[in-house]
Formats: structure tokens, C-alpha cells, sequence
């Protein structure tokens, strides 16, 4: 197993040898991935030509709607910092659906795991504020945050594997109890007395804040969302444990014929993807909100599911999928100002945008154009 | 040389527009506060026309854009975290807003205190009161009204239209802001029916329109006759409880039309008093006070028109008991007990005591546990 990329390349004796092939090689495997942008462009380009129509029947300018997207989202240095830190936390809950939809599950507790994370990572602050060095005391949060939302996610991944339990449902479920401890603390013995209007753990203070990435308006949390969609792509396409997990996922059965550690595996990835969206509330904690309250529970780790399935769960697309995301949503605001629109009208055209690419998922294959020349040749 | 000419240059053409006032006054506080060309960044956390909060908001609002010069530019539906920072920095960066006003609680800390101190030449003003005049920054502000005392009016008038003296309370959160409105709406249901009592329930969060529908049944079903509610939307409450043959009184906005047959009165914010106020003052080309705050003493708070729910001895009591909140008339005239038993308020406090804003009990009367 330890040989896995060599077998997906190419069996090298049907190609022509030197300089020539290793040009065409590399063509016909652009040609080949190049399916993979051109489809969700043009899901997008017919979304997008969908949602003109409904803007001309409401009787407003398409032109002008994709000017203020622009210009909301990111044609000013402004904007486009906006559009980044609003998605910082989508790449951190997209990576909770992604890592464990490549193991086979569709797990959708993200928002739990982010919930908790951060309030873990409060609590576990307060006791340290003015006593530990923030440094210390971040990073230890920032751990803590990762272990519950690991463990949290983990759970419906232990369901699954050892006793059947359907995790969709159960990582849904468990979302609802993570929210409603996280209110039993923050409304009783954890709640800052001083505040008798919003029920909120005490302010961690400034001092013990995560600070924004230098030159910019944007926090730590989008970097370290960008540096781990990289780690767990190199995980997941570069390792053993990734190739048993992609296995697994692919056919469950095989996997366990195999002697693959398959409930290891699901519970790893489970946890995995918890750690994810409970490092995102850490950083909703430490780095926005100052102190852990219902304000959690945003829906960040519900928008993640989107960002992911459009992301068709490769951590190295979700990036560029939540800044797409976080654009329109940063640009919905000044739609809203300038054209006199409802604010639903941004949630119609990301519901336009998540049903044209699924449905878009049927035409991969289906243009000869994006199969390598080799295959076209042999069938 | 020429440099300071041109700032003077530049000072006496403000002032051909008749500011220079106001650039004059304001000097070290921050650029001229001028009606001419002001935008003024509206930001809600729900939805403009939801009959509650919001809408009281929206419509008020209104009074803004009648200001010549004044431009508004609104945004719904902007949650308490880091996208209202946004939101206000998107509409300081790209409408050129001058002035924000951010009307949901939850926006406070931290996300207006930032930006206000990140944003010096911009006027933030929010509608809660939490702003403090040693730590807070200068260009933000507090306004507020003090709902409970049009509360307060709800319950002498549900007090005198209730045949089982049970009247219901569908509530959020047992915070501050939200037991005032019970206690005030008890005292006055009290202070002309002494065998009055208030049932409450708790709902746990803002806006939940199935538990509020089913707390508003279960309320029915244990014997009120009038419901009322603090929750963001009533319309839910108000709707079920009409459905259900029991009488209402609103919150926030006007309920009437919800419910033609069991509508006695309902308490509104009076927003329009505070935002002609900031109009007229950006009109003269001064700041906005950075604190306003007051009840019907001050018009900030207003009764919705009597519906068809009120009996006559109620209207006559409630608009007495309008008068006396006008006038000053306490409404927690000491000692209180709580539900318990023990004594929480010692003596009389006047309305606008900023004791009665550190409320955490129910006072003798309600029925209900804020645990």
C-alpha cells in the first residue's frame, strides 16, 4: 500500500518516450482535470443566468447586481479582507463534512463541534486569564477546543461503527445538545453576572486575544484554515492511513475483507473533522467574539455543508469555494443597501448556485473532450 | 504655507454651506457632523417587517430619510458576530456612513466599541443602554426606551379585562430587560386588580415560533385569558392566543391587526421621538447626544389604540396610569418581595433607577421559576 500514487499514474510502456511524451502526458492530464473546473464554471455561469431572470422579473439590474458583488465582495482592498475573514470560518467547517465524507459519512454536526470548541476553549480560559501568559493560554484553548469538537464529532463516528447508528441524524442531534450545554453554562454557573442582558461566559480581555494576521484585517483563522486544508489533503492523497480511509469509503465491505482497521479509521476522521469546526469556534472566541454566548451558534458549521459539497469534498478546493462564498455573503450587504432588496435574495441565489452544481455532478464523463486520448483510443 | 490655506480654504467652503458651526464646535471630536451629504448606516438583526423589535425600528427610521441631505442606507437580517462589524465597516468604507446606528442588543460588545475606537470620525450610536461614559469610546452612544413602563400600562388594562384574573406571559430569556416587563406588567395588573396573578414561560431563546405557539396554548389551557409576550416576533403568540378566544396585549410594534377580537393594548417603543431628535440635531449640524434613555416621561415609549379586547374601565384606568408615568408615578413602589418570599426591592425606586436595570427575580404574584 505504501506504493499507492504509482498506481493511479498511467502504465508508462503504452507511451511514446522522451521529451514528446512527458509534454503530452502532462496536456492530457490538464485536458483530464481541466473537467473538474470547467463543469462547476459553467454550473455557476447557468446559476448565475437563472438568478438574472429572477432579477429581471423583480425588475432590477443583473449588471448592477454583479457590479455591487463585485464591489461588495471583493474590488476593494476593504472587501476582499471582509470576504476573507468571512470565510475563515466556513474552511475550518467545511473541512468537518469533507474529511469524513471521504470515509463514506455524511456527517453535518459541524455547528456542534464549533459550538462546544469555543465554549471549551472559554471555560477553559477563565480560570487562566491574568494568571497564565496568553500565549500559553491560547494555545492551550486553542487544544482544548480541537479535543472536545474532536470528540464530539468523533462520537456520532463511534455510533456509526459500533452500534449502526445513522450518523447524519446523530451528528444533527448532537448539534442541538452541544448548543443547549453550551446555553445550561453560559445562562448558569458560567455566566459573567456583570452582563444581565446577554448571558455570555466572562471577557477574555484583550490581552487574550488572537491578534490579525500583519498588513491586514484578516484573523489567524483563515490561515490556519488554508494551512490545514493542506495538511489533510497531503493526509488523505499522500498517505496510508488516507488511502485506507478513501477504501474504506469507496467500498465498506472490501475495506473490512481487506483487514483495514475500518472503525479505527472512521472514528480518526470523525474526530478529525470535529477538531476542525472546534478549532473554528476557538477562533470565533478568541478572535471575534472576546467570550463564549449564544452568538456561537451562527450557522457556520451548516454553511460549512455547502461549502464542502461544492468543494466535492477535496480540501485543497474548499478555499477558494468558501471565498467565493464569503464574497457573495460580504456583497449581500450592499446589495441590500444600494438596490433596495430583501436580504433573502442572497439566499436565493446560493440556493440556486448549490442546486445547478448538484445537478452538474451528472455530466462529468460525459464530454469526450476531457478523457485522455489513450482511454478515448481504447474504447 | 499654502498647506494651511488650503485647510482654510477648505473650512470656508463648509462654511458657505452654512456648517462651519459645526466644524468650529466639534474642533479635536472628529470631522464636521453635517447634514449635507450624511449617510446614516441602519443595521437589524432580523427582518424589517417581523411586527416586533425590528419593524418598531424600521419605521421609525423613517423620520431619518425625510431629513434633507440624509441618506439612509439599511441592512437586515445581520447576526451578532462578526458579520455586523462588517457590515458597519462596509458601510463606513463603501456608502461613506457617518453615522451607525446599531439596533440590536448583541451588537454592543464587542463589535461597536471596536470599531468606534477604530473609526474615531464616525458616529456610532446603539439602542440598548450600555454605554459608559469612563471606558466607552466618545463617538459611540446609547438610546433607549423603557418598554416596561408600556408594559406596565398592558397589565392595569388586561388587570380590568380578565374575567379569571390568570394572565399569561410568553417569554425569551429571564434576563434583566426581559423580568422588568413581567414585574412591570404584574404591578400594574395589581394596582387595579389585587387578585391578579401572572403565569410565565420561558421559551430559552429570541425567536421560537413552535415553543411560542405552545406556550401560548399551554397558557390557555391553564386559565389565562389575556397573553402577552416578550419575544422578537409576537405574531405567533398574538395569533394563537386570538385563535384560541383569549385576549392579548402586543410587544415592540402594533399587533392589532392580528387580533381584532381580543386586542386590548400593546407596549411600543416610541423610536421615532430618539431618531427625530438625532435628525434635528445632524440638521443644526450637531453630534447626537452620546446617551438618551427614558420612558413615557420622555415620549420614548407609547401604547398601542385600544382593540376591541380592552373593556372601558380598563382604558380609563390605563390612560389614568399613562398620566402618572408621564408625571413620574413609580412604578415599583417598595418593599417587593420575589416569588420566594424574600424582600428583592427595599424601598421605592423611580422608573428610570438603574438598580431596577440589575432585575434577576419575579416578584410576588408571577407564577414561574426564571430557572
Amino acid at each position: 500500500m505504501s506504493d499507492a500514487p504509482a498506481v493511479t499514474s498511467p502504465a508508462p510502456v503504452l507511451q511514446p518516450a522522451g521529451a514528446e511524451a512527458t509534454r503530452s502526458d502532462w496536456v492530457e492530464r490538464l485536458r483530464a482535470s481541466s473537467e473538474y473546473v470547467a463543469i462547476p464554471v459553467f454550473a455557476v455561469a447557468v446559476a448565475s443566468a437563472l438568478f438574472a431572470l429572477f432579477l429581471l422579473a423583480v425588475g432590477k439590474s443583473p449588471a448592477d447586481f454583479i457590479a455591487y458583488v463585485w464591489r461588495g465582495g471583493f474590488g476593494t482592498a476593504f472587501s476582499f479582507q471582509n470576504t476573507l475573514q468571512r470565510s475563515a470560518p466556513l474552511i475550518l467547517t467545511a473541512l468537518a463534512v469533507a474529511i469524513p465524507a471521504r470515509i463514506g459519512l455524511i456527517m453535518i454536526g459541524g455547528e456542534g463541534a464549533l459550538v462546544l470548541g469555543g465554549f471549551a476553549a472559554a471555560a477553559l480560559a477563565i480560570p487562566m486569564i491574568g494568571v497564565a501568559p496568553p500565549m500559553l493560554t491560547l494555545i492551550l484553548m486553542a487544544i482544548f477546543a480541537m479535543l472536545v469538537g474532536g470528540f464530539w464529532v468523533g462520537l456520532s463516528g463511534f455510533l456509526r461503527y459500533a452500534r449502526g447508528v445513522n450518523e447524519t441524524i446523530s451528528s444533527l442531534l448532537l448539534t442541538y445538545i452541544g448548543i443547549a450545554i453550551m446555553n445550561f453554562f453560559v445562562e448558569g454557573a458560567l455566566r459573567d453576572l456583570s452582563n444581565p442582558n446577554k448571558p455570555s461566559t466572562k471577557p477574555l480581555g484583550d490581552a487574550y486575544m488572537v491578534g490579525k494576521i500583519p498588513g491586514t484585517d484578516v484573523h489567524w483563522g483563515f490561515a490556519a484554515g488554508v494551512f490545514l486544508c493542506v495538511l489533510l489533503y497531503l493526509l488523505l492523497e499522500r498517505t496510508t492511513f488516507g488511502f485506507a480511509a478513501r477504501v474504506t469509503g469507496g467500498n465498506y465491505r472490501a475495506a473490512l475483507a481487506q483487514g483495514l482497521p475500518v472503525g479505527k479509521l472512521i472514528v480518526t476522521c470523525s474526530a478529525i473533522a470535529g477538531a476542525c469546526a472546534g478549532l473554528a469556534g476557538f477562533f470565533e472566541v478568541a478572535a471575534i467574539q472576546g467570550r463564549a454566548n449564544a452568538s456561537l451558534a451562527a450557522g457556520y458549521g451548516f454553511t460549512g455543508i455547502l461549502v464542502a459539497f461544492l468543494a466535492r469534498h477535496n480540501p485543497l478546493v474548499i478555499p477558494p469555494v468558501a471565498i467565493l462564498f464569503g464574497g457573495i455573503v460580504a456583497s449581500g450587504g450592499l446589495i441590500q443597501r444600494r438596490m433596495d432588496l430583501p436580504d433573502a435574495t442572497v439566499l436565493v441565489l446560493q440556493g440556486l448556485i448549490f442546486v445547478v452544481l448538484l445537478t452538474s455532478e451528472t455530466l462529468y464523463g460525459r464530454f469526450a473532450f476531457f478523457r485522455p486520448r489513450a482511454r478515448r483510443d481504447r474504447t | 504655507m499654502s498647506a494651511p490655506e488650503i485647510s482654510r480654504r477648505a473650512l470656508l467652503k463648509t462654511s458657505t454651506l452654512g456648517l462651519a458651526g459645526a466644524a468650529l464646535a466639534l474642533g479635536g471630536v472628529g470631522r464636521a457632523f453635517a447634514a449635507k451629504d450624511l449617510t446614516v448606516g441602519v443595521v437589524y438583526v432580523g427582518a424589517r417587517d417581523d411586527f416586533g423589535w425590528n419593524q418598531a425600528h424600521a419605521v421609525a427610521i423613517k423620520a431619518l430619510k425625510a431629513v434633507p441631505g440624509v441618506k439612509v442606507v439599511e441592512e437586515e437580517n445581520v447576526p451578532e458576530t462578526d458579520a455586523v462589524s462588517k457590515s458597519m465597516e462596509s458601510m463606513i468604507n463603501l456608502d461613506g456612513a457617518g453615522l451607525i446606528l446599531a439596533t440590536s442588543f448583541g451588537y454592543y460588545t464587542p463589535f461597536v466599541v471596536d470599531l468606534a475606537k477604530k473609526y474615531p470620525d464616525v458616529e456610532f450610536r446603539h439602542a440598548a443602554p450600555l454605554w459608559n461614559k469612563d471606558k466607552d469610546p466618545k463617538n459611540a452612544g446609547s438610546y433607549f426606551g423603557y418598554l416596561n413602563q408600556a408594559h406596565y400600562v398592558d397589565g392595569v388594562a388586561a388587570g380590568l379585562s380578565t374575567k379569571s384574573n390568570k394572565l399569561g406571559f410568553v417569554a425569551a430569556k429571564p434576563i434583566a430587560s426581559v423580568l422588568s416587563n413581567i414585574n412591570s406588567f404584574l404591578l400594574g395588573a395589581r394596582s387595579v386588580n389585587p387578585n391578579a396573578t401572572v403565569q410565565v414561560i420561558f421559551t430559552g431563546d429570541w425567536s421560537l415560533p413552535v415553543r411560542e405557539a405552545e406556550a401560548a396554548n399551554a397558557l390557555v389551557d391553564a386559565g389565562c385569558d389575556v397573553v402577552t409576550c416578550h419575544v422578537d416576533g409576537p405574531k405567533v403568540v398574538i395569533e394563537t392566543a386570538e385563535k384560541r378566544g383569549a385576549k392579548t396585549c402586543g410587544h415592540n410594534a402594533s399587533q392589532a391587526p392580528l387580533a381584532p377580537k381580543g386586542f386590548i393594548t400593546g407596549a411600543e417603543y416610541k423610536w421615532e421621538t430618539i431618531y427625530k431628535g438625532y435628525a434635528a440635531d445632524i440638521a443644526a449640524g450637531k453630534l447626537p447626544p452620546n446617551f438618551i434613555a427614558g420612558g413615557y416621561e420622555a415620549d420614548f415609549v407609547r401604547n398601542t389604540p385600544f382593540g376591541a379586547g380592552a373593556t372601558p374601565e380598563g382604558q380609563k384606568a390605563a390612560l389614568a396610569a399613562i398620566e402618572g408615568l408621564k408625571a413620574r408615578k413609580p412604578i415599583y413602589v417598595g418593599p417587593l418581595k420575589d416569588n420566594k418570599g424574600k424582600v428583592v426591592i427595599d424601598k421605592t425606586y423611580d422608573n428610570l433607577d438603574p438598580f431596577l436595570d440589575k432585575m434577576d427575580y419575579l416578584l410576588e404574584g408571577v407564577v414561574g421559576s426564571t430557572t
